[in-house]
């Protein structure tokens, strides 16, 4: 896994539930098919009220109509991140898109859990809110061994809450891969 | 060592004595439940992992209830159930009720409850948020992903981390004006949406005890809307006499002991709460109806695994009969077992389907509907700028359809009531 996530960043606010991530109307798409995949990069965050989306300005998509890919690789989002329904398509939408890594003060557990056991995008939790100190668009650096996250544009480096246990997953890749590495799954 | 009811279940699970809460633990898995829209995806991913011709771990063991999208045109929701269809028959899976059959039942939460599912003392996950419903029969209930689904499809275990418990005692008699809706939004109001995130909600005190079913599973699908790993109340004979009415299957009853640790306790009296709603766009947004009487509404809703159970129908009986409803308002019984409810169950002499029907509501089919908006042609789905009245459980920006709606989250006599006069109303003016 690369040590290093550098992107630009789209901002959030709060309470990013799962239906503002991927709508429910779009939950019917194949999460195998790679044709029908491309419309959960499509749809990513499309649930967002317009001036809600790309802070601290609003109203910038996080993917440009009419594409699948995202120009974004790190999402920033105060708390509660990822609220609501259990839907899995959520965290894999984001992925689709292009993001990698998000950064928010904290989350829903079954999101968090999705992130980290389906492997699809790494979920940092800072304890200082950084929404007002990063916007849409900057240039960030995530170090994975040292757990922060510098903002290229301001140089100014902020200490990330670390993975703690799951960090193991997360190198792993995913739940699979992990209790592959561990034996768990021979066990059972 | 003292546990909470959470922590004897996760024990017993664990194969342990005690479990210490923050603890990551692994699980047996009594039951797992999936529907139509995370089913495809998990077996996907089981077949992928476990390979093409992988067993799963008991098919005893897993309920696939297909409820989201049901009643509709589209033809990607079609295929998803074909989907199920294919890895029930492959697998052949006992616990498969399909569509377009009379095996099919309807909502997922309020289903497994009538096919006898939910036993207390168990471990129940499932790929819905909303699966904490079941904690109201005395059994550790909680929603999982499609990965985490697959990896229990294969092995029939899950790793858990031990919640902390908080505790919500609701004293007094329970007012007839009052639902348990009431009482969950109320908590809501005041610990937000992440105030029991990765925590065990149980709930204790007589007007809790004085509850049918319907309304204890009420209480406990919407701890989710704190953000909670599973919501609960231990057994008492109300849970054993439907227990016993519902499966033969045997089972544990677990208490918290009285010297069990937790993270908070809130008290209530009932008789000091009044009836409230959940304001657009967040199931926290509280404020009693009465301060919001008179707020002008174009629809209303009485379903889902939330509101959609017979109780809640007679409860919104109580106020439509006799009476016109102003609004268009949809009844959405949860399951086919509450949609022929409907048609027996009376309220002074009337069966409740007259009643809705006498009042001009419509009654559509069994399934989860526009609880979550859905596509396009989903029954009751909101439109363009909507304000609804909803006994459902989320009122998130575009959750009922349309991202410019906005949607009150009521009791179900608050929404009958509201939808009677065309505005927000309290009960208490009809009662």
């Amino acid at each position: 896994m690369d040590t290093i996530i550098q992107g630009k960043a789209y901002v959030l606010g709060k309470n990013i539930d799962t239906d503002q991530i991927i709508p429910a109307e779009h939950l019917v798409y194949s999460l195998s098919d790679p044709e029908e995949v491309k419309l959960y990069g499509k749809y990513a965050l499309s649930g967002v009220p317009p001036e809600q989306g790309g802070l601290p300005q609003g109203n910038i998509p996080f993917v440009t109509e009419g594409t699948f890919h995202s120009d974004y690789t790190i999402i920033v989002a105060g708390p509660n991140f990822g609220c609501g329904s259990s839907r899995e398509h959520a965290p894999f939408a984001l992925q689709v898109a292009g993001a990698k890594a998000i950064v928010a003060e904290s989350y829903a557990r079954i999101f968090y859990r999705n992130c980290v056991d389906g492997g699809f995008v790494i979920p940092y939790e800072t304890s200082v809110p950084l929404t007002g100190v990063i916007k849409t668009g900057d240039e960030l650096k995530i170090d994975i061994e040292a757990n922060t996250v510098t903002n290229l544009e301001t140089n100014i480096t902020f200490t990330l809450n670390p993975l703690g246990d799951v960090f193991s997953i997360v190198r792993a890749g995913g739940i699979f891969a992990y209790a592959r590495q561990e034996n768990l799954m021979a066990q059972s | 060592m003292a546990q909470t009811i959470t922590q004897k279940i996760l024990s017993r699970a664990a194969n342990r004595k005690f479990v210490d809460t923050g603890e990551n633990v692994w699980l047996n898995v009594d039951i797992l439940l999936t529907h139509d829209v995370c089913g495809p995806p998990t077996f996907d991913i089981f077949k992928q992992e476990f390979g093409p011709d992988a067993k799963v771990w008991d098919p005893e063991k897993v309920v696939v209830l297909p409820d989201h999208y049901i009643f509709t045109a589209n033809e990607h929701a079609h295929r998803n159930i074909d989907l199920l269809r294919q890895f029930a028959s492959e697998q052949s899976l006992p616990n498969y009720y399909d569509v377009g059959t009379d095996r099919y039942k309807g909502v997922c939460h309020v289903a497994l409850a009538e096919e006898g599912f939910n036993i207390p003392g168990t471990v129940l996950f499932g790929t819905d948020s909303h699966t904490c419903t079941s904690g109201a029969f005395g059994m550790f209930g909680s929603g999982i992903g499609n990965t985490d689904a697959a990896f229990i499809l294969g092995t029939g275990k899950l790793w858990e981390k031990v919640p902390e418990s908080m505790k919500f005692i609701f004293e007094g008699d329970m007012p007839e004006y009052l639902c348990a809706k009431d009482l969950i939004l109320q908590i809501l109001g005041d610990i937000g949406t992440d105030g029991a995130t990765y925590r065990a909600m149980e709930f204790d005190g007589e007007a809790v005890y004085s509850l049918p079913v319907d309304e204890r599973m009420t209480l406990c699908n919407m701890a989710i809307e704190a953000g909670g790993m599973n919501g609960i109340i231990a057994a008492d004979a109300v849970t054993e006499a439907y227990v016993k009415a519902h499966s033969s299957k045997p089972y544990e009853i677990f208490q918290s002991d009285p010297d069990a640790d937790y993270h908070s306790v809130y008290r209530y009296n009932v008789r000091e709460l009044e009836p409230v709603v959940a304001k657009p766009h967040s199931p926290d947004n509280r404020a009693t109806v009465r301060s919001m009487q008179g707020t002008k509404i174009t629809k209303s809703y009485i379903g889902s695994c939330t509101g959609g159970k017979l109780t809640d129908f007679m409860l919104a009986a109580k106020i439509l009969k006799g009476k016109q409803v102003t609004v268009p308002t949809n009844i959405v019984p949860a399951t086919v077992l509450v949609a022929r409810a409907l048609e027996c169950e009376t309220w002074e002499g009337v069966t409740l389907k007259k009643i809705f029907e006498d009042a001009g509501c419509s009654i559509a089919l069994p399934s989860c509907a526009a609880c979550l908006g859905g596509p396009a042609d989903t029954v009751g789905r909101s439109a363009d700028q909507d304000v609804v009245v909803s006994t459902t459980n989320r009122n998130f920006p575009g959750r009922m359809g349309s991202k410019k709606a906005e949607v009150y989250l009521a009791s179900p006599l608050t929404a009958a009531a509201s939808a009677v006069t065309g505005k927000l109303t309290d009960p208490r003016e009809f009662l």
